[in-house]
């Protein structure tokens, strides 16, 4: 490429990372390295193979022009030449074939995990629950708005962070276990390799082994509707001792929101909560501003159910509604968010209906 | 390669008992002149691929740079979706059923297609299953934003209510793919002039034949797969439909059952054209001919079994995905053949360079990147990274565009002096040719780089390392799509004036075809050549 041309389209970008990888991550794992490793000989293949072809191609393009003279021979056939580039391929495709074989049993080599994590795709979050822990907890986009609607500038991140990363050991084998709740998503982080469609009614199975401490991003690869470029995968690799802790603390946490569910709120604390979480589940769809897109997702703003009983409304967001795409958000979100939720989109978003519902009274 | 050793009884005199064309309206309404209806399939195909062309180019406007600037992104998914299906359905397919009503009959010696009523037929319910289609976009909802591929339960439970026209729009179009397809076949296999054994058939004359049966094969499995839909929409069945019972992943196999071979359908028939084209301007004959034929026969043979390479992250047994594997690798063998047969029958030739054979030259060195790209795709665990990213775009854009689509347009300049007794205008086609060749290139090479970064596809916004391949893709979709209007104004010139063609119109041209005259009467071969 001219420099020029690179030159040209600097000038029409905004200055951002400037970073033109060509080729595939390694990844950090044994498996990854044995993938990238197929996937260099594969190409390796293609180019030797099409130096051959393109240059006897281009030779005969040169040297066998009419004006220069050329004269076309007559021959149009020749049998052993013709099994001789049949014969070569099929062999070359073998030869590929065995290692690309022999990784493909590794991959699919799920037993004697040391963790077990389910992960389940949601549109568009992922949650991620451990089998043998008490952890279970959703993982949502964190860009914030104004970065993807241009008002503020890009951070390094851009659409690869999420509000909780999925936390896994170093050195250990962690098992996922693939599902979903809605349409078909693709759990996908490059670096380890590992991309399993999440498909509702299956559980598929697979499994990373990472030496370095880190974090690896990844993204939704399976088309799951409007969001589907909004649904990162974050994945945070702890020493073993680090990882300890953190399941210490999820647990700590755990017991220290239970006790908040029995405190009362003021309605200014509720709303206050309630725009945070109304802009991380809810604005997806119902977009920020409460308008919704007709046709699509209704309005919240002047809504039948966000302004009429309360009961029905909080129902809604335990339970969803079967058939479209609202969720229960049971699971998803703790007591104390479904009352600030509830409160934030009676009393705002132009709506003002003025009262209250507290924590104590969502029955999930 | 058929011969042109050929009595011709009744060239100049066609048979005075037959009349030209209708005045007016009427002439395209009712005409079962098989150059009528392929020229009207021709002229729609040009329609839908500009219509499809705009929305390539408002997804690659959004994707100039990173951030949400032009369109939201349920609008984004529901451009994805209808550029797909009106390339695939709209401009390629009736691009080349266009090519086979006119070169058909011209190329096997006979008067007509052998069901002319029924080709009309066929031709006319396409433009209403599009119209259909294009309405959603002005449907509440919005138009499909699921994907070409449509994957259950995203097209179903969780589609928009637009989802019951395109279902509509898809039977229609399926049903005129059939009629098409079973034409042809009758055409080919009852109306050869006395002497054309199917051996000394035209490339192009077997290539359709072969793709018509897969159309006959694949296209009811499409109907049925969209009928399964309509009753989980409207009908309470629970084919795809986990929570009744059904199964997500049936969809995908039938899908791509279809699907499948219908990737063959799109670039067997360009198999043919460049074979046509190859060995006309290098003056020599194409090498290998019946093993050219055996390949798109295995081709053909082996798309049936290989359809599970396009879900290989589904979670099928381990034994299923070396199956597959193994059974796409395959077709790398019969592709490679038909790649080397084309360069043998370049080496030792006398080359002229028109446009015709750049287009045909263009298409062997980029479809074969293509073929390359789709090798490294086969190989199951590197698809794991590969898999829905835009490494797959670049594929199979490399496979269509620069493949498909490039060897429509060679054979619209080879053919068109035929077609309109005009000379092509050389410069303007090299403009035409140079203009599209850089253009594709600068807009699909950068998206293997981006695939391989790890960017998927079908997202409208991303991360902002993939931001500078990105806007350099985008740049050059602009000039390939605005490079399309020279191509334009090339056929409608060729069509209003241009030097007088000759009936051989290029030195090095064989085959019925150019032992007519330029402009090809409006009947042609009503007393048979005889072919030795």
């Amino acid at each position: 490429m001219s420099k020029a041309f690179t030159l040209a389209l600097s000038l029409l970008s905004t200055p951002v990372l400037a970073d033109w990888q060509l080729n595939m991550n390694e990844g950090v794992t044994a498996l990854s390295r044995e993938i990238f490793d197929l996937h260099m000989l594969i190409f390796w293949i293609c180019v030797v193979i099409g130096v051959a072809v393109f240059g006897v191609m281009f030779y005969s393009i040169f040297k066998f022009r009419k004006s220069k003279g050329a004269v076309a021979e007559h021959w149009h056939e020749n049998t052993v030449v013709e099994v001789f580039w049949t014969v070569i391929p099929s062999v070359i495709l073998i030869a590929m074939a065995v290692p690309a074989t022999a990784t493909l049993m590794d991959m699919y080599d799920t037993s004697e995990a040391d963790v077990d994590i389910q992960i389940t795709g949601y549109q568009w979050k992922w949650r991620y629950q451990y089998l043998n822990e008490d952890i279970d907890f959703f993982s949502n986009l964190s860009t914030p708005r104004e970065e993807i609607v241009n008002e503020s500038a890009k951070n390094p991140n851009y659409l690869l962070e999420v509000d909780k990363a999925l936390v896994i050991p170093a050195n250990k084998k962690v098992r996922f276990l693939i599902t979903a709740n809605d349409v078909i998503h693709s759990w996908w982080v490059p670096h380890f390799a590992v991309k399993k469609d999440a498909i509702p009614g299956f559980i598929n199975e697979a499994w990373v082994k990472v030496e370095e401490p880190g974090v690896y991003r990844g993204q939704c690869t399976e088309l799951c509707g409007k969001d589907h470029g909004f649904m990162p995968v974050v994945v945070e690799v702890k020493s073993e001792a680090n990882y300890a802790q953190w399941v210490a603390d999820q647990k700590a946490m755990k017991l220290a929101m239970a006790g908040e569910a029995s405190k009362e709120f003021s309605m200014d604390e509720l709303i206050a909560k309630g725009e945070g979480v109304y802009q991380a589940a809810c604005a997806g769809c119902h977009q920020p501003n409460g308008q919704g897109i007709p046709g699509a997702f209704p309005a919240i703003t002047g809504s039948a159910i966000a302004t009429g009983a309360i009961d029905a409304h909080v129902d809604i967001i335990v339970n969803g509604k079967t058939g479209t795409a609202m969720q229960a958000f049971k699971e998803q979100l703790s007591a104390v968010d479904i009352a600030a939720v509830v409160t934030y989109q009676r009393n705002a978003l132009g709506n003002t209906v003025g009262d209250v519902v507290q924590p104590s009274a969502i029955q999930k | 390669m058929a011969t042109v050793d050929v009595d011709l009884p009744h060239v100049k005199d066609e048979d005075p008992h037959h009349h030209g064309p209708a005045k007016g309206l009427g002439r395209w309404l009712y005409t079962t002149n098989h150059k009528d209806i392929g020229s009207m399939y021709l002229i729609f195909s040009l329609s839908m691929f500009m219509i499809g062309g705009i929305m390539a180019l408002i997804i690659r406007a959004e994707l100039f740079q990173p951030g949400l600037q032009l369109v939201e992104p349920n609008f984004f998914n529901q451009m994805t979706t209808m550029h797909g299906l009106i390339m695939v359905f709209g401009a390629v397919m009736p691009a080349f059923v266009g090519l086979a009503n006119w070169m058909i009959p011209m190329q096997i010696g006979a008067p007509d297609m052998a069901l002319p009523r029924m080709n009309n037929w066929s031709f006319w319910i396409l433009p209403f299953a599009f119209l259909i289609l294009l309405s959603s976009l002005f449907m509440p909802g919005g138009a499909p934003n699921f994907g070409w591929t449509f994957y259950a339960p995203l097209s179903t439970t969780y589609a928009p209510e637009s989802v019951t026209f395109f279902i509509f729009g898809v039977h229609i179009m399926g049903a005129s793919s059939i009629m098409g397809a079973i034409n042809i076949i009758a055409t080919i296999l009852n109306m050869r002039a006395p002497g054309m054994t199917l051996m000394k058939m035209p490339l192009f004359v077997w290539t359709w034949l072969i793709t018509a049966f897969l159309l006959i094969a694949v296209m009811p499995v499409l109907a049925g797969v969209v009928t399964m839909m309509l009753m989980d929409i409207h009908f309470g069945t629970s084919f795809f439909n986990a929570a009744g019972g059904g199964d997500p992943v049936l969809f995908q196999h039938v899908f791509w059952f279809f699907g499948h071979p219908e990737v063959y359908i799109m670039i067997l028939p360009a198999f043919g054209i460049i074979s046509e084209i190859i060995p006309t301007f290098a003056r020599k004959r194409l090498f290998g001919y019946s093993s050219m034929v055996y390949a798109v026969a295995s081709i053909a043979l082996l798309s049936f079994v290989v359809w599970a390479h396009h879900m290989f992250t589904v979670g099928m047994p381990l034994v299923g995905e070396v199956f597959f594997m193994f059974a796409t690798m395959l077709i790398a063998v019969p592709t490679g053949v038909k790649v080397f047969n084309w360069v043998a029958t370049m080496f030792r030739g006398s080359m002229t360079f028109e446009t015709p054979m750049l287009f045909a030259i263009a298409f062997v060195v980029l479809f074969t990147i293509g073929g390359f790209s789709g090798l490294m795709l086969a190989i199951a665990p590197a698809d794991f990274q590969y898999h829905d990213t835009y490494f797959v775009v670049a594929h199979f854009h490399y496979v269509l565009v620069p493949g498909a689509i490039f060897s429509i347009m060679a054979a619209t300049y080879y053919w068109l002096p035929k077609w309109t007794g005009h000379q092509l205008n050389e410069t303007m086609g090299k403009l035409h040719f140079w203009l599209s060749f850089v253009g594709v290139n600068v807009t699909f090479f950068p998206m293997h780089f981006v695939g391989l970064a790890g960017m998927p596809r079908r997202i409208p916004d991303y991360a902002l390392q993939f931001a500078d391949f990105n806007s350099m893709a985008s740049v050059g979709a602009f000039i390939f799509g605005f490079s399309q209007l020279v191509f334009i104004y090339n056929v409608i010139q060729n069509v209003r004036a241009g030097e007088k063609a000759s009936a051989q119109v290029w030195e090095g041209a064989q085959g019925l075809e150019w032992t007519i005259p330029s402009p090809a009467p409006y009947h042609t071969f009503s007393t048979p050549p005889k072919v030795n």
